[in-house]
C-alpha cells in the first residue's frame, strides 16, 4: 500500500516537473533579481525591506498559482484524459491514488520553494552585504507559506476530485482569496445576530484560515514570531490538509468516471 | 462494496474530526495572537503604497479596513481600554483607500479627539483626518461641522471652530444652523445650551451606532451638569436666605418652587449630601457628566443598550 | 470456474437538467466467459460494451448486480494484480517515455522490482514497439499509443486481459500483429475478452461472441454455430449481361460488370436457377457456396430488435 503511494507520488513530481513547471523560476528569479538591482541601486534605505517584502509576496503568489492550476490537473485532467482508467485497472484503491496526488503536488511545491528560498537570500546578500540572525526569521515565514501551499494543494484536490477543471480552479482560487480575510469573516459574525451569526461563524471555520500564516510583514521588521504560533500553524494545516483531503476520498469513493 | 462502505466512513469520520480540530486549533490562535493582523498596519509607512499594491480593489480594502476599525474601536471600548493606538492609522488607511467614506472622517471625529477611555485622546490627529476629508470631499457640509466640533468640543478653540463652522455654512445646500453655531461661537461659547445643540447635531448627522451611542450619552450628561449647576445654585440660595443647608433635597424643591423632586434623566431623583452638594444617585449611568459626581469619583465608560 | 461471471450487471443513468430521467445504458446482463477463450462482445457503437468493462474495471458502479473475476467478487483489488485492461483510445502522461509509463505501471501493479526492466523490455518488444528509448509519449503517433496501450495492459502477465477496440487506431499491419499477439496470449492460456465493432476481427479469433445492442444481449455463442444458423447463400456468374426474369423472381440479387453478371441467391434456390439460366441458355462460368459472415447473423439480430421494438411501438 505504502509503495503504492510513493510511486504515484513520484510520478505526479515527474509528470510536474517534465511540464516544466519549475520554469517559474526563471521568471521569479528575473522579477527577484531586477528588483534587487534597482533597489541597491537607488538606495532608499529600505532595500532589505522591499527584497523581503517583494520576494516573500512573489513566492507566496507564484506558489499558489502553481499548486491551484497543478493541483487541479491532477485529477481532472486526469479523468479527462482517461490515464485514470489504466491505473485504477490495477491493484491501486482510489484513496491511495488521491494521498499519493497529493504528496507528488505537494513535493513539487516544496522544491520550487526551496530553490526560490535560494533566490530570496540571494537577492537580500545582494542589497545587505551581510547576512543578521534576524534573517533566520525568512525561514519562519517560508514554512508558513509551505503550510498555506498545503493547504490550497488540499482543497485543489478536493474540488477536481468532483468538479471540471475550469470550477474547481475558480473554486479554489476564491478560497484562497476568502481565506485570506477569513479573520474578518470571523469579526464580522460577531457583529451579526440570531441565524446568520451562526451561519457566518460556520462558514468562517470551515474556510481555510491564512491569517495567521502572514508574518511577513512583521519579519520584515525583525519582530519574532512565537514557538507557539509556529506549532499551532503546523496543526492546523496538518488537520485542515487532512480534512479536505478526506473529503476529497470520500467524493471520490463515490465518484462513477464516465 | 464493502471495501468502499469501510473507506467512506473512515473518510467521512476523518473529516468530522479534522474539522472540529482545525476549529480550536484555530481558536487558540487566535487568542495567541490578538489584533496581530491589525497591528500590521503600524508597519505600513505609507498608506499610498498600500493603495496602489491593492491593485485597483481599493474600495473594497477601504470597507474592510473600516470595518476592522469599528470593530477595533468596539471592542476596545467595550474593555474599557485606555489606549487606542491603532485607531488613527486604520482610519487614516481607510480614507486613503477611499476618500469618499465619509463615515470614516466622522468616527475620527467623535473618537478620536476625546480622552481615554471615551476616545483616543489625539484632537491634532482628528483634525488631521478631517482636513483630509475636507480637501477631497469639499461639498459635504458635514465635514466642516464635525472639524468644527472637535475645536470646539476637544480643544476648546471657539475662534477656530467658528471659522469652521463658517467655512461650511458657505457650502451649497449646507445646513442654515451652521451659520448659527458661527455667529454662537463668538458670545455663547461655553453655554450648555450650545453644546447641547452640537450634540443633537452630531446624533441627527449620522447613521453610525457608535456615534449616536456616544452623542446621546453626551446629552444625558448635559442634563445632568445643567440640573446639578441650578440645583447648587439653589442651594447657596437656600443658605443666604435661612442661614443653613437644605436638610434633604424635597426642602429645597419646595424652597425653589420646583414641581416634584427634580429627577435625572433616567428618573432617579438627585440626592443632597450632608455637606450640602447636589449629587446624582448613580454616577456609573453618566459617564461624560462633570458635575454632580462624588469626588473622586473616576468614570467607567459604559453605554445603556437603548438610544 | 469460469474467468468472466456477469451475474445480471445493469447501469442506468438518471440525465437531464434536474438528473430525473433515467437512460439505461445496460440493461441486466447475464453472461459467462470460460477459462482459457478468446471472447468477442460486438455491437454498434453506443451498445453498452464500453459500459459493461468499466462497470467490470470497477470505475463506473452499477444499479444493481454485481460479477465474479477468476472467481473473486469483481471489487476486490487484489483480483486486479490479475487482470489487464486496455480501455479505447487511450491516453497517457504526455511527459513519460514509454519505459517510464511501463515502468510506473509495473510497480502499481505489483512487479518485483529485479523483474521490472526486463519485462517492460520484453513487453515492448511484444508489442512491436523499437527505438523508442528516450522519446515521449506526446511525441507517439496515434497507432504507436495504442501498442503502448496494449504493452502495459499484458506487462504483468495477467491471467485475463480486457480490450477495448484493439484495432483501433492501427494499419493492417497492426491489425495482423495485434490478432497474433491475442491468439499467443490464448496460447498461453489466458483469457482474452475484447468488445469491437469491426465483425471480421471477432469472426477471425474468436470462440465465443456474445452481441450487445441497446444495452441488451441479442445472441451468444460460438462463431461457427451463430453463423450456420443464416441462410446460407449461393454466388452464380454467368456470360453475358441478360438477367432472367425467372431469376429476379427467385429474389436474387444480381449485378452486371463488364460481359458478367454476378447473383447471389439462397442456397435453397441454387437448383431452380440453374434452370432458369439452362432454359434462357446462359453459360454458367462459376457457382460458389458464400461463407455466411458473422454479419450477416449481426445485421439479422440488429433489424430483428428493430421491427420488434417498432412493433411494440
Amino acid at each position: 500500500m505504502n509503495a503504492r503511494i510513493v510511486h504515484i507520488a513520484s510520478n505526479t513530481f515527474r509528470e510536474a516537473v517534465r511540464d516544466r513547471v519549475l520554469y517559474n523560476l526563471i521568471a521569479f528569479a528575473v522579477l527577484l533579481s531586477g528588483a534587487a538591482i534597482l533597489v541597491g541601486q537607488i538606495s532608499i534605505e529600505i532595500e532589505k525591506l522591499v527584497v523581503i517584502n517583494l520576494g516573500l509576496t512573489a513566492v507566496s503568489l507564484f506558489g499558489i498559482v502553481i499548486a491551484i492550476f497543478i493541483g487541479i490537473g491532477l485529477v481532472s485532467k486526469e479523468i479527462e484524459k482517461r490515464t485514470l482508467y489504466t491505473v485504477l485497472s490495477r491493484p491501486v484503491r482510489r484513496w491511495e491514488f488521491i494521498v499519493g496526488k497529493f504528496f507528488g503536488l505537494a513535493g513539487t511545491l516544496v522544491v520550487n520553494t526551496f530553490f526560490m528560498a535560494i533566490g530570496v537570500f540571494a537577492a537580500l546578500f545582494y542589497v545587505s552585504h551581510k547576512f543578521v540572525r534576524a534573517d533566520a526569521l525568512i525561514l519562519v515565514a517560508l514554512y508558513f507559506i509551505v503550510l498555506e501551499f498545503l493547504i490550497i494543494c488540499s482543497l485543489a484536490l478536493l474540488f477536481s476530485s468532483f468538479s471540471s477543471p475550469l470550477l474547481s480552479a475558480v473554486f479554489a482560487f476564491s478560497l484562497f482569496v476568502i481565506g485570506s480575510f477569513a479573520e474578518d469573516l470571523r469579526g464580522f459574525a460577531g457583529m451579526a445576530h440570531g441565524f446568520t451569526r451562526w451561519l457566518v461563524t460556520g462558514a468562517a471555520y470551515l474556510v481555510p484560515n491564512f491569517s495567521a500564516f502572514n508574518v511577513v510583514s512583521s519579519i520584515a521588521h525583525e519582530q519574532p514570531v512565537p514557538w507557539q504560533l509556529i506549532w499551532h500553524n503546523s496543526l492546523y494545516a496538518l488537520f485542515y490538509a487532512a480534512m479536505a483531503l478526506s473529503g476529497a476520498v470520500l467524493i471520490f469513493e463515490h465518484r462513477n468516471l464516465k | 462494496m464493502k471495501q468502499r462502505r469501510k473507506v467512506s466512513i473512515v473518510a467521512g469520520a476523518c473529516v468530522a474530526v479534522c474539522l472540529a480540530a482545525s476549529a480550536v486549533i484555530l481558536h487558540r490562535t487566535d487568542e495567541l495572537r490578538p489584533q496581530a493582523t491589525l497591528e500590521d498596519v503600524l508597519y505600513l509607512n505609507s498608506p499610498k503604497v498600500l493603495k496602489r499594491a491593492s491593485l485597483g480593489y481599493d474600495g473594497l480594502l477601504a470597507d474592510i479596513y473600516w470595518t476592522r476599525a469599528v470593530q477595533y474601536f468596539g471592542g476596545r471600548h467595550h474593555d474599557s481600554a485606555r489606549s487606542y493606538n491603532l485607531l488613527f492609522p486604520l482610519l487614516d488607511i481607510t480614507t486613503h483607500l477611499d476618500p469618499k467614506l465619509v463615515v470614516a472622517y466622522q468616527f475620527g471625529a467623535s473618537f478620536l479627539a476625546p480622552p481615554p477611555p471615551g476616545g483616543a485622546g489625539q484632537p491634532e490627529n482628528a483634525i488631521r483626518l478631517m482636513e483630509y476629508g475636507i480637501q477631497n470631499n469639499p461639498d459635504n457640509w458635514k465635514l466642516y461641522y464635525d472639524l468644527g466640533f472637535v475645536y470646539y468640543m476637544n480643544l476648546k478653540d471657539y475662534r477656530r471652530a467658528a471659522d469652521a463652522f463658517d467655512r461650511g455654512s458657505k457650502v451649497p445646500n449646507a445646513h442654515p444652523f451652521l451659520r448659527l453655531l458661527a455667529a454662537q461661537m463668538a458670545e455663547h461659547a461655553g453655554e450648555f445650551d450650545t453644546a447641547r445643540m452640537m450634540w443633537s447635531a452630531t446624533y441627527q448627522n449620522s447613521q453610525d451606532k457608535l456615534i449616536r451611542q456616544n452623542a446621546v450619552e453626551h446629552l444625558r450628561a448635559l442634563r445632568v451638569d445643567e440640573d446639578v449647576t441650578h440645583l447648587q445654585e439653589g442651594v447657596t440660595r437656600f443658605g443666604e436666605r435661612s442661614g443653613r443647608l437644605p436638610a434633604s433635597i424635597a426642602e429645597l424643591a419646595s424652597a425653589e418652587r420646583l414641581t416634584g423632586i427634580p429627577v435625572d434623566p433616567d428618573g432617579h431623583p438627585y440626592k443632597l449630601t450632608p455637606e450640602g452638594r447636589v449629587e446624582v444617585r448613580f454616577p456609573d449611568d453618566f459617564p461624560f457628566a462633570t458635575k454632580g459626581m462624588p469626588p473622586g469619583y473616576k468614570p467607567q465608560p459604559k453605554f445603556h443598550s437603548q438610544e | 470456474m469460469p474467468a468472466i461471471e456477469i451475474l445480471g450487471l445493469e447501469k442506468t443513468y438518471l440525465v437531464g437538467f434536474w438528473r430525473k430521467r433515467p437512460k439505461c445504458a445496460l440493461s441486466p446482463l447475464h453472461l459467462t466467459v470460460e477459462d482459457g477463450e478468446i471472447f468477442g462482445f460486438l455491437g454498434p457503437n453506443g451498445a453498452g460494451k464500453t459500459t459493461t468493462l468499466k462497470l467490470l474495471m470497477g470505475l463506473v458502479f452499477p444499479t444493481s448486480g454485481s460479477a465474479r473475476l477468476l472467481g473473486r467478487d469483481w471489487t476486490d483489488p487484489e483480483v486486479k494484480a490479475q487482470i489487464g485492461f486496455l480501455p479505447e483510445q487511450p491516453y497517457f502522461y504526455d511527459h513519460l517515455t514509454a519505459h517510464e509509463l511501463l515502468n510506473y505501471y509495473a510497480q502499481l501493479s505489483g512487479v518485483p522490482a529485479k523483474d521490472r526492466s526486463r519485462r517492460v523490455e520484453s513487453t515492448l518488444q511484444r508489442v512491436g514497439l523499437r527505438d523508442i528509448k528516450g522519446v515521449q509519449l506526446r511525441k507517439f503517433s496515434k497507432g504507436m499509443l495504442q501498442r503502448a496501450g496494449i504493452a502495459q495492459a499484458i506487462l504483468h502477465d495477467p491471467k485475463l486481459v480486457f480490450f477495448d477496440e484493439p484495432m483501433s487506431g492501427l494499419d493492417p499491419m497492426g491489425r495482423r500483429e495485434v490478432r497474433d499477439l491475442m491468439e499467443q496470449l490464448k496460447h498461453e492460456g489466458k483469457t482474452v475478452f475484447f468488445s469491437t465493432h469491426i465483425l471480421s476481427d471477432a469472426e477471425a479469433l474468436c470462440d465465443r461472441v456474445a452481441i450487445i445492442h441497446k444495452g441488451e444481449l441479442r445472441g451468444i455463442g460460438a462463431v461457427a454455430d451463430l453463423t450456420s444458423s443464416v441462410q446460407s447463400k449461393v454466388e452464380m456468374i454467368w456470360q453475358g449481361t441478360h438477367v432472367p426474369t425467372s431469376m429476379k423472381a427467385l429474389g436474387a440479387e444480381c449485378h452486371v460488370t463488364g460481359d458478367t453478371v454476378r447473383a447471389i441467391i439462397d442456397e435453397t434456390q441454387q437448383d431452380a436457377a440453374i434452370d432458369a439460366l439452362r432454359r434462357e441458355r446462359l453459360r454458367l462460368i462459376a457457382l460458389t457456396p458464400v461463407r455466411t459472415s458473422l454479419e450477416a447473423y449481426f445485421v439479422e439480430k440488429l433489424q430483428r430488435a428493430e421491427t420488434s421494438a417498432g412493433k411494440a411501438l
